[in-house]
């Protein structure tokens, strides 16, 4: 049963190499994509902090900026 | 009724549905996994190669689906100005490129067993491989334009001469005498797919699109958060 999960008559190779680049793929552009975000959310938060309180209220009293400071976007 | 999709008044929700979406996709691409690899049946004719059917089939239709909303939405963004559209474009191109390179591959995979060759000049397989320059052509110039009027200008008219392709690709098989086979699936008559095998794909295309949805919407978080970024700059 096992071995004939694997092999599948010869064209294991051919069955199992397609679906793991499939997944492959998958995890590499959910990595990079997952990178690039924290990068901005990153980027974002130090400048916040870098902010005068004046600004800082002005750009706290934008709901975007609220959610983007919250951790709802965390994945 | 644009004003309700404006980036302001749906990051509330784009930020939070990011998980939800990822937890749907490991269930169904779970299920997905099992029925393609291990429940569904093998060929008559094919034997077990046909399994590869099972991720090469919705990942060129995922492709080709994002390729044309991308074109769809860049003509209407550069129409009537809405930014918004050229940002919800962008975020889907990177999954849509991807799908199509899988779609090559793994097409590429399945052709050695069944014709002998990896690779062939044959209509459908040239013009997916158009498709992916197009594709690349499209993601160069976001990243090569700054000023925003030429990027949505330029991006607009790589998709627009991208969808002449589509058709082409679509009907490729009927047009022209193809190694590709022709389609097994038909919306309008009976599909020649029997269903053992039709499910598994179905469920597998689902899973795929909720893939792509999952890098959509974290790709146009991280877009918007770019914007503001400039925007706390300026303050």
């Amino acid at each position: 049963m096992i071995n004939e999960l694997f092999l599948m008559n010869g064209y294991g190779i051919y069955v199992w190499s397609a679906f793991a680049f499939t997944i492959l793929n998958f995890l590499s552009l959910y990595l990079i994509i997952k990178i690039q975000y924290m990068k901005e959310k990153n980027k974002f938060v130090n400048k916040f902090g870098t902010l005068n309180s004046k600004r800082a209220a002005f750009a706290k009293s934008q709901n975007i900026n609220k959610e983007i400071l919250s951790n709802t976007s965390s994945i | 009724m644009f004003k309700y999709f404006e980036p302001n008044k749906i990051f509330s929700i784009t930020s939070k549905a990011p998980k939800y979406v990822l937890f749907l996709f490991v269930i169904v691409f779970s299920i997905g996994l099992t029925e393609s690899l291990i429940l569904s049946p093998e060929d008559y004719k094919q034997s077990h190669s046909v399994r590869i059917m099972y991720v090469h089939v919705p990942a060129a239709w995922i492709s080709l689906g994002i390729f044309s909303v991308i074109t769809f939405l860049s003509i209407i963004g550069y129409i009537f100005r809405i930014r918004n559209f050229f940002l919800i474009s962008k975020s889907l191109a990177p999954s849509g490129l991807v799908f199509n390179i899988i779609a090559l591959v793994t097409g590429s995979i399945w052709g050695k067993p069944t014709w002998g060759t990896w690779w062939a000049w044959d209509a459908r397989i040239t013009s997916m491989l158009i498709l992916v320059l197009f594709y690349i052509m499209y993601l160069i110039a976001w990243r090569i334009y700054e000023n925003d009027t030429k990027v949505f200008k330029i991006t607009s008219i790589i998709t627009i001469l991208g969808i002449v392709n589509v058709p082409i690709i679509k009907y490729s098989v009927d047009w022209w005498n193809t190694l590709h086979q022709p389609a097994s699936i038909n919306i309008l008559v009976k599909s020649s797919i029997h269903v053992s095998m039709l499910y598994p794909l179905l469920i597998m295309t689902a899973a795929f699109a909720l893939f792509s949805l999952l890098i959509f919407l974290m790709k146009y978080n991280t877009e918007l958060i770019k914007i503001k970024n400039k925007g706390l700059d300026r303050l």
